[in-house]
């Protein structure tokens, strides 16, 4: 199992909860076991089956982005936080 | 639901953002929530990171900002409110690019600059179902305690 952060916006949808416990092997997984349990979340994350563009998930201090994005592993005891990127025009 | 904002912060926030004239400025809402109220009692201004040619019409913070910005909210006892921009020459209507990149729940403040000047601020909140902003009434109100 893994930790995930939500952002404040989103704790509307987690009752109030900052940090979730997950499951998943795979940054992937993980956001899915997340929507589960919290399926208002989704339509924030998710556009079309894509993160929305948006949504960052870090583990520890690294952009998955960066690394191998949804198939990124996620060990058991890691910490994930999902850090928006707050945009405008 | 209203936005609360002390006029001294009001104020702070149309400075800085014309000092970012003729680009794009913003930074972040931090306070409290009562009942549906949402209390600013402090500001945190933040640098525009989106590419400088493209800055007169986009704004951009480093994730760090959120993060940082987040950390001080939950640790201090407040709540991250929302973030405030400016739409330099524009009126303070959302973009399709702010609503593509929405939050719900969370407040946004656009501040018009006209000519450099802090014209008009209106408040704005995604729909739920992200299809549009909605209109959040704005009070200027002072007798707030600010934090920070």
């Amino acid at each position: 199992m893994a930790t995930i952060k939500i952002p404040t916006p989103l704790r509307a949808y987690t009752a109030g909860h900052a940090v979730v416990t997950v499951s998943g092997t795979t940054v992937a997984e993980v956001l899915s076991d997340l929507a589960a349990q919290h399926p208002g979340l989704k339509q924030h994350l998710f556009e079309g089956g894509e993160l929305r563009s948006f949504v960052n998930v870090f583990i520890g201090e690294d952009n998955t982005r960066d690394l191998q994005g949804l198939v990124t592993p996620v060990k058991d005891g890691d910490t994930l936080r999902i850090i928006p990127s707050i945009a405008g025009g | 639901m209203r936005l609360v904002l002390p006029p001294t912060l009001h104020t702070g926030i149309q400075r800085y953002l014309e000092s970012a004239f003729p680009n794009e400025g913003g930074g972040f809402l931090i306070g409290r929530v009562d009942n549906e109220d949402r209390i600013v009692t402090e500001t945190r201004f933040v640098e525009n990171i989106f590419e400088t040619e493209e800055q007169y019409h986009r704004y951009l913070m480093d994730s760090g900002a959120f993060q940082a910005a987040e950390d001080y909210a939950d640790a201090n006892g407040f709540t991250l409110i929302g973030y405030f921009h400016s739409h330099p020459d524009s009126p303070a209507i959302p973009s399709e690019f702010d609503r593509v990149h929405a939050l719900p729940n969370f407040i946004y403040l656009i501040l018009s600059v006209q000519a450099g000047r802090a014209d008009h601020s209106l408040v704005w909140l995604l729909a739920d179902d992200r299809s549009r902003f909605v209109p959040v009434a704005f009070e200027e109100k002072s007798s707030i305690i600010q934090g920070g």
